[in-house]
Order: C-alpha cells, then sequence, then structure tokens
C-alpha cells in the first residue's frame, strides 16, 4: 500500500529557482528509502514537501492520504501527527533534560500526561538512552543527541519517518549507531523511513532502495541501489 | 478534555514566561501601569467637570433688576411675557419675582455688618428683581438681551463671559484628558506589543518544535494571548488601589468640594468601582490586543 505518492510535482521558488520539476514517485509503508543527490540538487525541497514546509507549485504530494498541495496552513499539524521529522541539528531543546524533551512532542499535542509518561520511556529505550533521561542534552555526545531526537521523532508512532541528513554532524562509528536504530525502527515498528544523505558508505552498506535527484529530476530509482549508481549516472551525462 | 490541557498549558506557559523575561515583562507593566494611572485620573477628572457642568447649567439663571420706580403692573406685564417664554417658547425654566425687601431679608442674615448698615439706612436701597432660569445655556445671552429691552428694567446680567469661559475650560480640560489617555494606551500596546514579539524570538526554537510535532496553531498562540493579558492585568493593578484609595482620600480630605461650593464631587461609591472595573478591562485588552498584533505579525503560523 502506497504511503507517499508523488505525482507529477514542481516547485519553483520566488527567486525562479526551479528545485523540483515534474517529480513522480511512490513509497510503499514500511519502506527504507535513501534520497541522494548533489547539493543544490532538489532532494532538500523533496524532504520538506513530505512534511508539509514547502508547498508543491503544481502537482500533487499525498503522504498517509493527505494531499500536501492542498493542505491549508491551519491544519499542517494534522500531517505533522502522522510523521516524524530528524535533522542534521537534531533541534533539541538546551533546557529541558532527555525525557522532557521527548515529552515535549507529546505536551504541545495535549495528551494526558498519564499517557505521555509510557510512551516517553519507550521511546527513550527504543534508542537506548535509559540510563540518560535526567541529563541535559550539553551533557550528551551528538550521537546521543541525535538519538534523542529520533526518539522525539518516534513518541508519537509515526507511520513515516523523514529524515534530513541526520548523520551529517556525526563521525563515521556513531553514523553506523543511528543507521542501526533507524534500521531497527523500521524493521520492529514497521515505520517507512525517508532518509536524504550525502554519506556514500553508509547508503552502499545498508542496500536499501535509492532514489536519485539531479537538477530537480528523478534521475534513478533502484531497489537496492548504491551510491555508485547515482555516480555511473552522474559521468555518463 | 484536550482542549482544556491545552488551554492549562498555555496559562502555565504564560506565566513562565512572564518571569523568565522579568525585565521586560516588568517594563510592560510599569509603562501600563502608568498609563492606567492617568487614565484613572483623566477618567475622574472628565466625569466630574461634567457633572460640575451640567450642575452649573442647571443653575443658570439671569438675575432682571427693576427700576426703583417701576409700577405694579409694568411688573405684572413683564412676568405674563416671561409666562409667555415659559409655555410657548420654552426657553424660559422658570421665574420668581424677589422684591427688595426679600433682599433685605436676605442680606441681614448673611452678615452682621450688613444687618446694621442696612438697619441704619432710612429707605431700602435694593431694587425688586426677577430670578429667571432659562431651558439651556444657549438661551442666556439672548433671553437677557431681550429682557434688557423693557424700559423699567435696570439690567439683566447672568455673569456674562465667566460662564462660558468655565465651561469653555472645563471642554478643553475633557477633550486634553481624553487625547493624552488615547496616545498613552497606543504606546503602552506598542510596548506589550514589543515585548511578546521578544518572547517570540526568544521562544523561535521552541515554537518550531511545536509546530514540527504537530501542535495546533492555536496550542502554539495561546500562551502568547495570555503572556499579554497577565501583563495588563498585573500593570492595572496599581492603578486600582490608587484610584480607590486616592479618590476616597481626596473626597474626605476636600469634604466633597474644590475651590467653591459651586463644584462638587462625585460621591465615591460606587465610582470608584465603575473606575476600577474600567482600568481593568482597559489593561487587559491592551495587553491582548499588543500580543495579538505581535503573534500575527511574528509567528508566522
Amino acid at each position: 500500500m502506497k504511503l507517499i505518492k508523488v505525482d507529477h510535482a514542481y516547485k519553483v521558488y520566488k527567486n525562479g529557482t526551479t528545485a523540483i520539476a515534474d517529480l513522480s514517485v511512490s513509497i510503499d509503508k514500511g519502506e527504507f528509502v535513501f534520497v541522494i543527490g548533489s547539493t543544490g540538487c532538489g532532494k532538500s525541497t523533496l524532504i520538506k514537501m513530505l512534511y508539509r514546509e514547502e508547498k508543491p507549485t503544481k502537482g500533487d504530494v499525498i503522504v498517509g492520504g493527505i494531499n500536501v498541495a492542498k493542505l491549508r496552513n491551519s491544519k499542517v499539524y494534522k500531517l505533522r501527527r502522522k510523521l516524524g521529522v530528524v535533522f542534521q541539528d537534531f533541534k533539541l531543546l538546551p533546557k529541558l533534560n532527555v525525557y522532557e524533551n521527548v515529552a515535549f512532542a507529546l505536551e504541545s499535542i495535549g495528551l494526558p500526561s498519564d499517557e505521555i509518561r509510557p510512551k516517553v520511556l519507550k521511546a527513550i529505550e527504543a534508542v537506548g538512552l535509559k540510563e540518560k533521561a535526567r541529563n541535559l542534552p550539553s551533557e550528551l555526545s551528538g550521537g546521543e543527541q541525535q538519538r534523542v531526537a529520533i526518539a522525539r521523532a518516534i513518541v508519537n508512532d509515526p507511520k513515516l519517518l523523514i529524515c534530513d541528513e541526520p548523520t551529517g554532524n556525526l563521525d563515521h562509528e556513531t553514523s553506523k549507531e543511528i543507521m542501526n536504530i533507524l534500521n531497527d525502527i523500521n524493521k520492529n515498528l514497521g515505520t517507512t523511513i525517508i532518509m536524504a544523505t550525502h554519506d556514500k558508505e553508509l547508503v552502499n552498506r545498508m542496500k536499501k532502495r535509492v532514489l536519485v535527484i539531479e537538477q530537480g529530476v528523478l534521475a534513478s530509482d533502484n531497489m537496492k541501489g548504491s551510491y555508485k549508481v547515482h555516480e555511473s549516472l552522474k559521468n555518463s551525462n | 478534555m484536550k482542549a482544556l490541557r491545552i488551554l492549562i498549558r498555555s496559562i502555565r506557559d504564560s506565566f513562565k514566561s512572564v518571569f523568565r523575561n522579568f525585565s521586560l515583562s516588568m517594563a510592560s507593566i510599569a509603562c501600563t501601569t502608568v498609563t492606567l494611572i492617568l487614565v484613572g485620573i483623566a477618567l475622574f477628572l472628565s466625569y466630574n467637570v461634567r457633572e460640575v457642568t451640567t450642575n452649573l447649567e442647571k443653575e443658570l439663571t439671569i438675575v432682571v433688576y427693576l427700576k426703583k420706580d417701576t409700577k405694579e403692573e409694568e411688573k405684572v406685564a413683564i412676568q405674563n411675557d416671561l409666562e409667555l417664554m415659559k409655555s410657548a417658547d420654552h426657553i424660559v425654566e422658570s421665574y420668581k419675582l424677589k422684591t427688595s425687601e426679600e433682599w433685605k431679608a436676605e442680606m441681614k442674615k448673611e452678615s452682621d455688618a450688613l444687618e446694621s448698615t442696612l438697619d441704619y439706612l432710612e429707605t431700602n436701597p435694593l431694587l425688586d428683581s426677577i430670578i429667571v432660569k432659562v431651558t439651556d445655556v444657549k438661551e442666556l445671552a439672548p433671553t437677557a438681551e431681550k429682557l434688557r429691552k423693557y424700559e423699567y428694567v435696570s439690567s439683566a446680567s447672568y455673569g456674562e463671559g465667566m460662564i462660558e469661559n468655565i465651561l469653555g475650560i472645563f471642554d478643553a480640560i475633557s477633550f486634553g484628558t481624553v487625547a493624552i489617555v488615547v496616545a498613552l494606551v497606543l504606546v503602552t500596546a506598542f510596548l506589550i506589543n514589543n515585548t511578546i514579539k521578544l518572547t517570540i524570538f526568544a521562544r523561535s526554537e521552541e515554537i518550531e518544535i511545536m509546530r514540527l510535532v504537530g501542535a495546533s496553531n492555536t496550542a502554539i498562540k495561546l500562551p502568547f494571548l495570555f503572556e499579554g493579558f497577565i501583563l495588563g492585568v498585573l500593570g492595572s493593578i496599581l492603578p486600582i488601589v490608587i484610584s480607590i484609595y486616592g479618590y476616597i482620600l481626596l473626597f474626605d480630605k476636600s469634604g466633597g468640594y474644590v475651590f467653591t461650593k459651586i463644584i462638587t464631587l462625585t460621591k465615591p461609591f460606587p465610582f470608584v468601582l465603575y473606575v476600577s472595573g474600567f482600568l481593568l478591562v482597559i489593561g487587559s485588552l491592551v495587553g491582548m490586543v499588543g500580543s495579538y498584533r505581535a503573534v500575527r505579525k511574528y509567528l508566522k503560523i
């Protein structure tokens, strides 16, 4: 069953730059998909359209049955509650500890406190940070901070987890750890994961579906792709 | 239930924010306080001025003195004319003949010196008169002018110039206070607007995450609206206390009069309570309008 359907989507920014041009792609429930491409190729725009940070100029972007192109500003929250987003820069609140940072997501959407506690504990456990629940972000390593961000993204059991270069700020070993956690979430919880990345080695190792975006166009879509495909394509062009 | 939880959370967050940005909050509260104190003074002033003006207008009379040799039938004639002005033209509210003897008796009561002087004189030097009350302040001058045309009228006076001057001054006071108050209210709304703007900037990270995890726009906006409301209410406490105790003190110390017995003060109760309620409403409204504007402009949701 399709979770995401991008149908002839275009995105032209106000300054005239075309970020996405006639892009169509479908992603099934439970898939793990990498989105790769050189800087400025439009992959960030595609990722942003999925959680309605950007709206397509033309065409449809349907996520979990909601058409992002037609979603009004005041209703964006309905989409956001169905998905989790993880960024390169973690976006944690520095004054809140690990537990509070994760709980913040549920408090913000008005969940009662007796429902919040078990959910938060489960999410923190899933990323292996139970021991550090009372630590502030400043007391954690980069990898641990990203794990907190992942816990916050999955705490509300989303169908889709969007990761925008989650390992961009992390070293090799830590990136591996993060990938293992994401893989576990994908396998154990059945959460669909879409991850934009620059990390060639990581993509090659995982052997997942790879979407290559070049100049706003879907250049290739391989079920067990690797970064090499993308480079050979680039060379042949 | 969910709405209630969001409401409670918003109120809690707004209180936290007021104290987290304490110096900024204090600036807004202080400005609201100063403004509302002036609003209070303006309210007391303009209300009392209006009262005095109405009272003065009620008292507006023309004293018509008749010449010494006025005949009885002439006195009847002028009173008949006044009766017409009253019942047909509705210019005159009432009129009353006051004889020289009545004047004499009244003056003798006022002081011993006057009494002995008047007793010493063999004849009564005072004139017969008619006290004419008009229905409207505008009728004073033309009515007096009409009455002066009678041959046997010695004078018809109503304190020309003075009444108009007093009323003019009172009008100016009312207008001036309203203008100052409006300006101050705008300045306060602007300051609260700024406070909320800075709060929004300080919490931009938090707002971004709230949006990301799917908080509704209402849940994001509410804390800021409450914050403006709280600033307004906190700012109105001191002005309310000052206006209640200040006015009661003023009323007690002055005995209810300012300068002369003509200018009386309105009784404190329930007047001060109305003023207090009004100040509270103005304070909270200014706070909410200020924050609403900031939320609309700077919270891009």
